[in-house]
């Protein structure tokens, strides 16, 4: 199993602990991984309110080169996945526009013929490495660890482009890897909702009282923790939970929000360390204690 | 077929008002829809349950309601595509706005917000003799949003009415860019300078698209959102946080091929805006103390030079 690797600009920015935790993860279950490091950013749908069509043309770039790399992609955004999945779906319906995006990448030496996927490491586990296969390398159970699912809107919506026809399992994919880890999945209308982010900084309250609803619902149908596939949702669950649970709920921040190579590292075993769980902003101490008072396998 | 219901029910008139969960279990034809299901329940085992519908074919857009949480036309959905194993549906009224009875919304919210875009064609002309007429070419366009029936489930799925009932909403958007891009519409300008610097307005969508998801005739308002906010930039909208928060993303990727994270907040705030730039540093402390700060000097792409000349090209072509 082999991927061209699209770790995005958060996981190589504001959240260095997933991209260390996804390597790792990566390394434990064999799958091996060129890093797409000429790659430009998605535009993560913001780049395409001012030019939808520099955005496809920047995607079709990335979807260029992995085609001459003869790999799939793989992402560890929710967010990337979204706006890739819908540049794909863009130029695969209609091939006037991508004769005309491929026009422009042609000084590179690029042409995308359209045979690229994009996977999320999410889907990846599921489909590709197989539940059955990642629970064997599980080292603990984490029995009666409660885990809210999170997944951001760009891996839920719009469901054409996310193919989830074609991939009935993307629907519940998050559900199905908490439960594979032995995990209790918290289930929440909030879950599918938007974190915030894309608002934080154009309308700061109506992005507080987001984060502050989703966790402190979470927390109160008592979540251990909540897990997301979107390290942008991370940004805003957690780096701004301290501040929306003070000025909306009058409370204190206190649920982990952990990514998804975390979750998986835990039923590996991993340390605390390994999987940069030290670096949350709201404390995952608590959720960690009680992950290693959990007996190891055999 | 049996199907089987957990329908909401809220009674105004029975101590300031009740709401509690009531099932039903009815048979009707495999074709049904779950409309035909709920008429069933009302005709024949409780003539009390309250709902609005008319047209039974999608096209009047009475019949919004929440099936298993999301919005949908019930004379739209039928029973086995939602419960092909004979799951237990769950039935409740629309959200984010006002409910009446049972299933019954108030339809108030939604008018309220579309009648804020002045839903009505404003020509700077009176035609000499006819109609005010405009070629099929440049209307075609519009049909996505012409083909709103009004149902309301985008504003009962809308995020961001969740959480603030000023935001003025998706349907209401989708409505003011149908005049926008009307070009018998002398107003454009106008329309998109009250709805870019509205408290409210378009820059207040999260673009999370579940309007986009639950609407029944691909109006897709979202999109519509989206293009409204790019016609705003292109006549000279730009005193929105949502414009400096795009334009930094734009150049930010045309400079490094990657997002500066760090260069973003702060152009998004506004540089000079001292509350909202005093208001980053402690995030930014936080993040600091826990080994995670974006950095300052922004991890460029290789090749970032290429990107670069890309966006050039393309500017160039633009032109």
């Amino acid at each position: 199993m082999k991927y061209a690797f699209y770790p995005g600009c958060v996981a190589r920015g504001g959240a260095p602990e997933l991209y260390e935790s996804a390597l790792a993860v990566m390394e434990r279950l064999g799958i091996e991984h060129v890093e797409l490091t000429k790659a430009a950013c998605t535009g993560a749908g913001v780049l395409q309110e001012k030019n939808l069509k520099m955005g496809d043309i920047l995607n079709v770039r990335t979807f260029a080169m992995a085609e001459q790399m003869g790999l799939p992609i793989m992402v560890l955004c929710s967010t990337c996945q979204g706006v890739m999945s819908q540049a794909n779906h863009h130029v695969k319906r209609d091939p006037k526009y991508l004769a005309e995006i491929n026009k422009h990448l042609a000084a590179e030496g690029l042409e995308y013929k359209g045979t690229t996927s994009v996977k999320h490491l999410l889907w990846a586990l599921i489909e590709d490495v197989g539940l059955d296969t990642l629970k064997e390398t599980f080292t603990r159970e984490l029995t009666g660890m409660n885990m809210a699912p999170f997944y951001g809107c760009y891996m839920v919506r719009p469901t054409d482009a996310l193919e989830f026809n074609a991939n009935p399992t993307r629907e519940t994919s998050l559900e199905d890897l908490i439960e594979s880890v032995g995990g209790t999945v918290t289930d929440f209308a909030g879950k599918t909702a938007c974190c915030g982010f894309p608002i934080l900084f154009i309308n700061q309250a109506n992005s507080m009282k987001m984060v502050a609803n989703h966790t402190g619902t979470a927390k109160d149908l008592g979540a251990d923790a909540m897990v997301t596939p979107c390290p942008l949702c991370h940004l805003n669950l957690d780096g701004y939970q301290p501040k929306s649970r003070k000025q909306v709920r009058g409370d204190k921040a206190d649920l982990p929000v952990i990514h998804v190579p975390q979750l998986i590292g835990l039923a590996m075993g991993m340390s605390e360390k390994a999987l940069g769980l030290q670096k949350h902003i709201v404390s995952t101490k608590e959720m960690v204690r009680k992950v290693e008072a959990l007996p190891m396998k055999g | 077929m049996q199907v089987k219901l957990k329908v909401k029910r809220f009674d105004p008139a029975d101590s300031g008002g009740k709401t509690w969960w009531q099932e039903y279990e009815v048979d009707v034809h495999p074709d049904s829809t779950v409309l035909d299901s709920l008429i069933e329940v009302r005709e024949q085992a409780d003539g009390t349950l309250a709902m609005r519908c008319a047209c039974r074919a999608s096209i009047c857009g009475s019949c919004g309601m929440k099936v298993n949480g999301s919005a949908k036309l019930v004379c739209k959905t039928r029973v086995l595509d939602v419960a092909p194993n004979g799951e237990q549906l769950t039935i409740e009224p629309m959200g984010n706005q006002h409910v009446v009875r049972d299933l019954v919304i108030s339809l108030d919210t939604f008018f309220n917000q579309i009648n804020r875009v002045e839903p009505f064609l404003q020509p700077s002309f009176v035609p000499e003799k006819g109609e005010y007429t405009a070629s099929n070419e440049s209307m075609e366009n519009l049909l996505t949003s012409m083909n709103c029936i009004m149902c309301g489930c985008c504003v009962s799925d809308c995020t961001v009415l969740e959480v603030d009932s000023n935001f003025i909403g998706p349907a209401a958007l989708a409505k003011a860019w149908r005049f926008t891009e009307d070009p018998r519409d002398s107003k454009r300008d106008e329309r998109l300078k009250a709805l870019n610097d509205e408290n409210g307005g378009m820059w207040d969508c999260t673009r999370c698209m579940k309007c986009v998801d639950v609407c029944p005739k691909g109006v897709a308002p979202m999109d519509r959102i989206m293009e409204l906010r790019e016609a705003a930039i292109e006549v000279g909208n730009t005193n929105t946080h949502g414009y400096h928060h795009t334009e930094s993303f734009y150049k930010s990727v045309k400079k490094n091929g990657r997002l500066d994270e760090t260069r973003l907040a702060i152009d998004s705030a506004g540089m000079f805006n001292i509350p909202r730039m005093l208001d980053l540093i402690p995030i930014g402390l936080a993040a600091m103390q826990k080994g995670k700060l974006p950095p300052l000097m922004p991890h460029k792409a290789e090749d970032h030079k290429k990107v670069k000349e890309l966006y050039e090209r393309v500017e160039g072509e633009s032109k």
